[in-house]
């Protein structure tokens, strides 16, 4: 038998699940979003009628959609950097030749990353309960003003970022921890003899030698936060206010809640443009800024 | 700073981020184990007065977590086996062997990376739907069987073997599969491993689409289950806090046991990529 032959035998299989179930309904998702599909779709496809770009132009007349929108960039804004700057931190603790019980330390931090959402997000609900939960009463008896963490539309998305830095962190830690030891240690040995402090350190070498990991990871920790959806369906489902609503639960709740498979097709479209484009800006960004 | 006092500041905080690491988890044990309305006090208590098994009692007898999570492995285990296999031989191939649109083929995958898994759900849906598999272990197992990541990850690893072995095999008169199964796949043991535990964790903590796919109880993973009891028991802390213990339990004992292969892939497939 030819080789030629042997690899596509190899291959089929892996392709055709994929072409099947997933770059099928990528191209089909476009195709919809550019239909009313919904619930009489649904019962009789001779109700299917092609309305060109309408969903898309309903949406961006939706108060809904712009404040999923917001509340999801918001996430990603404040989440992103905030789990970056976790994930450096601890990468450099562990990394530091002064630690020790590394490999527990490390086990311990990482371990949030392998839960399931649901169920940990279930635990946070219940630390941030507003009248039994530990945190509340932590701070009521160090004197300060207790929060209705989930419950005030103030609180309800800071409540989610918390919770989301702290299951995510360990990932991009483990990255952060192979990039620092990437860095050659002559480096620092020089800097110290020059009598550079640690925080000169930090910045003149750290920080630069690790760019090529840090856009890495912000690419990756970006896109996968605009994806929010299970921490407010089990935390807050969506509330209050709809102050948790995110692009995707609302895309969720237009499919697969009130059966508008057209219109969530446009909100998952415009999610993906956002998506792409946003990471794309930050590659070229960060190519102009290594040419300057 | 003096090295001491560096090195008790370096402690002090390693051992404070692993506290907020870990003490939500520990805590979650131990609300498990206290009786129903313990957990609704104040101040809160911390550890049981009368440690009891009554919560995990009425999971199993009475809110079917043993059909959920025999469910759970069930659907797991036949992605992983499953996807496996079709990742491995699509890897090798791309990665060892030489067809005609080979460098193509795996450049529409990698430029598929970049869509989101959620922009194909609602098709997917209506596919599944026409195909009379929603609501069937096969909605959540189908979709599944093969992942552009791993097929990556595999042709990653398996660009390393060197090509002398599978001539010298092909010389002998060997044919390919028998060339796959006696010399390629030992070696990509290591990956095999990986992409296995990377695999099994995926599957299990997914939500968003069996949430979507499984309509009817009888069919829920422990993700989905626990979900739909929490908004039923909001105020039953301490049963939600059982639940979240099976589900998370049997990942992070997996996590625990192979945890050098997980972070040797997780390296591998952002590193690399």
């Amino acid at each position: 038998m030819n080789t030629s032959r042997a690899a596509w035998l190899f291959i089929t299989p892996a392709l055709i699940i994929l072409g099947l179930f997933f770059l099928l309904p990528v191209i089909a998702a476009l195709i919809l979003s550019v239909t009313d599909y919904d619930l009489y779709a649904l019962a009789d496809i001779r109700n299917l009628r092609f309305v060109a770009l309408q969903n898309y132009w309903q949406l961006l007349q939706r108060p809904l959609f712009w404040s999923a929108l917001g509340h999801t960039v918001y996430f990603v804004v404040v989440g992103v950097p905030l789990s970056l700057f976790a994930s450096l931190g601890a990468a450099m603790l562990l990394n530091s030749p002064l630690a020790r019980f590394k490999p527990f330390f490390r086990t311990a931090l990482f371990a949030p990353v392998v839960t399931t959402v649901v169920a940990v997000a279930v635990i946070w609900r219940y630390l941030f309960n507003t009248k039994y939960g530990l945190v509340n009463y932590a701070l009521d008896s160090i004197g300060m003003p207790t929060v209705d963490w989930l419950g005030d539309p103030h609180w309800a998305m800071p409540t989610i970022i918390l919770f989301a830095v702290w299951k995510n962190f360990g990932y991009n830690m483990i990255i952060f921890m192979a990039g620092l030891q990437a860095i050659p240690g002559d480096l620092y040995e020089a800097a110290r003899i020059d009598g550079a402090s640690a925080f000169a350190q930090f910045r003149h070498i750290t920080l630069p030698m690790l760019k090529p990991t840090m856009l890495m990871v912000s690419i990756l920790t970006v896109s996968g936060y605009f994806q929010l959806f299970a921490e407010p369906y089990v935390m807050t489902e969506g509330g209050p206010l709809q102050s948790t609503t995110s692009v995707l639960y609302l895309m969720y709740e237009e499919g697969f809640k009130w059966w508008n498979l057209g219109s969530a097709s446009a909100v998952a479209f415009i999610l993906f443009v956002i998506m792409f484009a946003v990471t794309a800006t930050m590659l070229r960004l960060s190519r102009q800024g290594e040419k300057a | 700073m003096s090295p001491r006092l560096a090195k008790a500041l370096i402690h002090g905080l390693l051992i404070g981020a692993a506290a907020i690491a870990i003490a939500p988890l520990l805590y979650m044990l131990s609300v498990s184990f206290m009786p129903q309305g313990e957990a609704s006090a104040l101040p809160p208590p911390v550890l049981p007065t009368h440690p009891t098994l009554a919560n995990y009692r009425e999971l199993f007898l009475n809110a079917g977590m043993g059909r959920y999570l025999v469910n759970s492995l069930l659907i797991s285990t036949a992605i992983t086996v499953v996807s496996l296999a079709f990742n491995l031989m699509a890897g090798y191939a791309f990665a060892k062997l030489e067809f005609k649109g080979r460098q193509r083929i795996f450049q529409v995958l990698l430029g598929a990376l970049v869509i989101p898994a959620q922009v194909a759900m609602l098709p997917l849906f209506l596919l599944l739907k026409y195909m009379g598999l929603v609501n069937t272990y096969g909605a959540v197992i189908v979709p599944a069987l093969a992942t552009i990541f791993g097929i990556f990850l595999v042709r990653q690893y398996a660009s390393g073997i060197p090509d002398d072995l599978m001539e010298a095999a092909r010389i002998d008169g060997a044919g390919e599969f028998r060339i796959f199964a006696t010399i390629v796949m030992p070696l990509l043991k290591p990956i095999m491993v990986t992409l296995a535990i990377f695999t099994f964790l995926a599957a299990w903590n997914d939500f968003m689409w069996p949430l979507i796919a499984l309509t009817g109880q009888e069919h829920y993973t422990l993700p989905i289950a626990l979900a739909s009891l929490s908004r039923e028991h909001v105020q039953d802390s301490e049963l939600m806090m059982a639940g979240s213990v099976v589900t998370i339990l049997p990942v992070l004992v997996l996590f625990l046991a192979l945890q050098r292969y997980y972070l040797e892939g997780l390296l591998m497939g952002s590193v690399k990529g």
